[in-house]
């Protein structure tokens, strides 16, 4: 193919000093004047404000420029700008090819260098951009549905947010029950809310919703295609319950032939126990019964009584022989909520828990002095005492540079919490260990001085060591008080370890399942930490909740709200522009050798034996290029990244 | 008067010139239709007989063998001169071929190896090949060993290629019958097929759509079958990669493709392509196992730049600049 002529303009942005300050932009001008095809070159301070769009438009008017380099930030903030001034003045968007002098160049070299970097980028993209053809935009309806992963306060916010206007919403959420961590808490911190009368009616409002297919114990196992149209597997799993036969009266657990409950309670921590057939908690929705496989006897031997299967007689809601289901849904976006892990104390062993009975851990409080909890709301000990001593220990997996360096944001505010119930149940003394007293939201301190105002002590000081006194078997906790300067040791018959938040243990699958990024942490990456918080590197879906960092339920809400707004916006916009740079097959030379057919991650190729060649199907080619990289022949090209455009930027870069 | 034709060798080894002399009977029809003016390796000329041709006398000469020595090179120059078309027939002369895989080493390891380390060398002079030597008053001239291994294309203008290590006896007479009737393609044109090989091959139809290699096999540590794929068989074929108009004449004698006809006109790397696509059939997301399956793969340069280093971008070890 011989090289073609165009009439080129490059721009040079200054940006303000981060370009200018770095890089001599008059010297790279002047080059850039000097490169084959230049017809204009000028540099401006901000070529992204209005008059800089202007003075691109304006040139494309006066010297009939063909193509446009733009020298600026990453295309990631302003390539869509640029394209859409060279739009605007009659050029396809296509011809507009922008240069990161910023963070490629000027924000990592300095000196010199950074103006040779430059020249040498510019030159590239120069060179490539007469090569670059005009391309059309293709556009696809967007699905009015989304899916929301999780059914915590997150999830289940986000979902009637989306429902109430008029979406269809469908939400999965892999326990029996929806509710999160949110249900198994007593209290709300700073106002005292009781915790389910606030949530509950909303998971009500969840499962009553005619815009709202609720699916517990499922969980999201494949997800396909693209912003507007995603192809979502769910694994449901089989709860040997027919959830539309069963009432919730739950006499079958009733009736189990176990009389006593005796089976590990995971809502309640283990604090309790449940039997093989079960509700989570009494407010569980759906509320319908789930049975445990790993300890029924009628799973375990196929010799039970099937008691349960009596009582609940002609309405035969239990199968034995359920199996799981896989459905598959349509959907526009998708929020994930996916919530988070509570650290694991016993990570730290110098706190004893786990070894000692009485430490504990907050979540186990929480349970503990819940009305609808083991011990019906009654804070005790193991051996049924209550407490007349409690230590508090903040930070446990926080702030640490052996765990978790990360401040988990809930812990001091949930601490101070627990001492004001705790003091409120039991009249103990309460002992709070801290490092830093951290209460910014709103009426947050206020709460703080109430608390300290009642009573309970706060000690500065990071806890060394949990040991159990020699005389009374009371454990002690050692600490430096770093306000008194001296080492303190408080003998208490109870420790709450405050522990932090984590991301979910398989948080790295789900990243991979839905193909977003996470950062180093684990914590799911937003767009932009200021101005993109609820969006991810991936078009239509969304973050709402812990699964994004640790945060307080008000934080977790305004995040499910936004990004259900998020999705709102896309799902109205109704149709979705989808960016040229996909794939073609050149058939005339294909050699049939089905080499791309496997490797396509989107499904996008088909083989057509009649023709002997193979075809991508524009609407569901992404542009990632596998199959041209691949393409023993190099019978596969992709639109924008064209060999002669690659070669040539290559050239270019090192000439 | 009938068009001349011109057949010469370079760094080679012989098998092009079988491909001329597999003509068999053919080569009744074309010494019919064509005089052979210089062919060193069946005709006693001399290369003063070519010097003395006026320039532009031959209607074409094909030259096969890559340039290794001052020589060769003077030779091809020589023909360029006097032949109004340079046909590079074969790998050798089209890109280098198997002795350009000598430009993995420079000169002087090829001689200190040749010439004093190979356990058969018996040189307690150290004596090695110069241009120049003289004895008892008489001089010896010999060509001077080049530090690389060239294409023809890399020393000459060439104006058609012919690949195949060696061409079939088809392609050279298509070609001679192509340059009587004045029917050639534009100058600079391949004249094979601009398809891969999967598309002539006879076992097309049992390819997978989707291939998930494993294990790469050696065609000695398997039996392999003769009506299968042969990459499904896991043997490292470079059929997808390779230029057709072999007639899979390797897969009909159920040897995998090595890549003898080079790459399509649209790949400018054809050892990179073909690792870049062998190497996405890997039957792995498992970086650790990818590599594991990847050194299933002995001697991965002579395997995928086999016929072609010398013309690839990255052409082997760096040229010793006092050299040449």
């Amino acid at each position: 193919m011989t090289k073609p002529s165009a009439r080129i303009g490059v721009y040079i942005c200054h940006c303000g000093t981060n370009i200018a300050g770095t890089i001599n932009v008059a010297a790279l001008r002047e080059f850039a004047a000097t490169l084959p095809g230049v017809i204009v070159a000028r540099d401006y301070k901000y070529m992204c404000s209005d008059p800089g769009q202007e003075l691109i438009k304006a040139d494309i008017a006066q010297h009939g420029l063909e193509r446009v380099v733009v020298a600026a930030c990453s295309p990631h903030l302003h390539e869509h700008t640029f394209r859409t001034a060279c739009e605007e003045a009659g050029l396809n968007p296509y011809l507009c090819h922008m240069v990161n002098i910023r963070e490629h160049d000027s924000w990592v070299h300095s000196g010199e260098a950074a103006t040779a970097k430059a020249r040498d980028l510019l030159r590239a993209a120069v060179q490539r951009v007469a090569w670059n053809r005009p391309l059309e935009r293709r556009s696809i309806p967007i699905r009015q549905s989304v899916l929301v992963v999780g059914g915590g306060i997150a999830g289940i916010h986000a979902a009637l947010t989306l429902a109430n206007a008029g979406k269809k919403v469908y939400l999965v959420e892999r326990e029996p029950t929806i509710g999160g961590h949110m249900a198994m808490f007593d209290k709300t911190f700073p106002t005292l809310d009781c915790a389910a009368c606030i949530l509950t009616p909303k998971m009500t409002a969840v499962k009553d919703h005619p815009n709202i297919t609720l699916w517990t114990y499922s969980e999201v196992i494949g997800v396909e295609g693209f912003v507007g149209d995603f192809k979502v597997r769910v694994r449901r799993k089989p709860r040997y319950v027919i959830e539309d036969l069963c009432v919730g009266c739950l006499e079958c657990i009733e009736a189990c032939v176990y009389k006593q409950p005796k089976f590990y309670d995971e809502f309640n921590q283990g604090l309790g126990k449940r039997k093989p057939i079960y509700i989570p908690f009494p407010q569980a929705v759906p509320q319908v019964v789930v049975i445990d496989p790993e300890t029924c006897i009628e799973f375990k031997s196929g010799k039970c009584k099937k008691t349960c299967l009596e009582a609940c007689g002609e309405r035969q809601a239990i199968d034995f022989g359920q199996q799981e289901t896989i459905e598959t849904i349509e959907v526009g976006a998708i929020i994930l909520a996916t919530g988070y892990k509570a650290f694991d104390a016993s990570r730290i062993p110098y706190y004893g828990y786990g070894v000692y009975p009485n430490v504990y851990t907050a979540l186990e409080v929480e349970r503990l002095i819940n009305a609808a909890g083991p011990t019906g709301g009654e804070l005790v000990l193991r051996d049924g005492r209550k407490p007349r001593s409690v230590g508090i220990v903040h930070c446990v997996g926080s702030r640490d540079e052996h765990t978790n360096r990360w401040c988990s944001r809930v812990c001091c505010m949930y601490s101070l919490k627990l001492a004001h119930l705790v003091k409120e149940r039991t009249g103990a003394e309460v002992y709070n260990f801290y490092i830093d007293m951290r209460t910014p939201g709103k009426a947050f301190e206020e709460f703080y001085n109430r608390v300290a105002e009642e009573g309970v002590h706060f000690i500065r000081g990071k806890v060394a060591d949990v040991y159990p006194a020699e005389t009374d078997g009371r454990l002690i906790l050692r600490a430096e008080d770093t306000l008194l300067g001296q080492v303190r040791k408080i003998p208490v018959d109870m420790v709450i370890l405050a522990t932090g938040l984590e991301p979910q243990a398989d948080a790295t699958e789900v990243r991979r399942l839905f193909n977003i990024s996470c950062s180093s942490e684990g914590w799911f990456l937003e767009r932009h930490p200021k101005l993109a918080p609820v969006n991810t590197f991936t078009d239509g879906i969304f973050l709402a909740g812990c699964c994004q960092g640790p945060k307080d339920i008000p934080d977790t809400v305004a995040q499910a709200g936004a990004a259900a707004a998020e999705a709102m916006q896309l799902l109205d916009t109704g149709s979705i522009e989808l960016e040229p740079n996909t794939a073609y097959v050149l058939e005339e030379v294909c050699s049939g050798c089905k080499t791309c057919v496997g490797l396509c991650p989107y499904n996008a190729i088909s083989f057509l034996p009649e023709k002997n060649v193979a075809q991508v199907n524009e609407a569901l080619c992404k542009g990632c290029g596998t199959c041209v990289a691949a393409c023993p022949s190099a019978s596969i090209r992709q639109h924008l990244f064209e060999d002669e455009q690659i070669f040539e930027e290559v050239v270019g870069v090192l000439a | 008067m009938k068009p001349k034709l011109a057949f010469y060798w370079c760094a080679s080894c012989g098998g092009c010139e079988e491909a001329v002399v597999d003509l068999a009977e053919k080569v009744l029809d074309v010494v019919a239709a064509v005089d052979i003016v210089f062919w060193p390796v069946a005709l006693d000329f001399k290369r003063t007989d070519v010097e003395a041709m006026p320039d532009g006398s031959i209607a074409a000469a094909f030259i096969n063998g890559a340039i290794r020595t001052s020589e060769q090179e003077e030779m091809a120059k020589l023909l360029r001169r006097k032949a109004r078309i340079v046909v590079a027939f074969g790998a050798c002369a089209q890109t280098g071929g198997v002795p350009g895989l000598a430009n993995l080493y420079d000169r002087e390891s090829l001689l200190r190896a040749v010439y004093s380390e190979s356990p058969s060398t018996l040189n307690p002079e150290g004596t090695r090949p110069a241009p120049h030597y003289a004895t008892n008053g008489a001089a010896l001239e010999l060509p001077v060993f080049w530090d690389r291994v060239r294409a023809l294309g890399q020393v000459i203008p060439v104006d058609y290629s012919i690949p195949g290590c060696p061409p079939t006896p088809k392609l050279l007479a298509d070609a001679v019958a192509a340059l009587l009737t004045g029917s050639l393609p534009e100058r600079g044109a391949v004249l094979a097929p601009d398809k891969a090989l999967c598309e002539e091959c006879p076992r097309r139809e049992s390819k997978p759509d989707k291939l998930a290699i494993t294990r790469f096999r050696r065609p000695h540590e398997t039996l392999i079958e003769t009506d299968r794929c042969l990459l499904a068989q896991g043997l490292l074929c470079l059929g997808p990669a390779t230029r057709a108009g072999c007639e899979a004449r390797c897969i009909q004698g159920n040897m995998p493709c090595t890549g003898c006809f080079g790459a399509t006109s649209r790949v400018r790397d054809f050892g990179a392509k073909a690792l870049s696509s062998i190497a996405s059939l890997t039957g792995s997301n498992d970086e650790a196992e990818i590599i594991r399956i990847l050194e299933n793969i002995p001697d991965p340069v002579g395997t995928f730049y086999r016929y072609s280093l010398p013309a690839a971008p990255l052409p082997g070890k760096r040229p010793n600049r006092a050299g040449k």
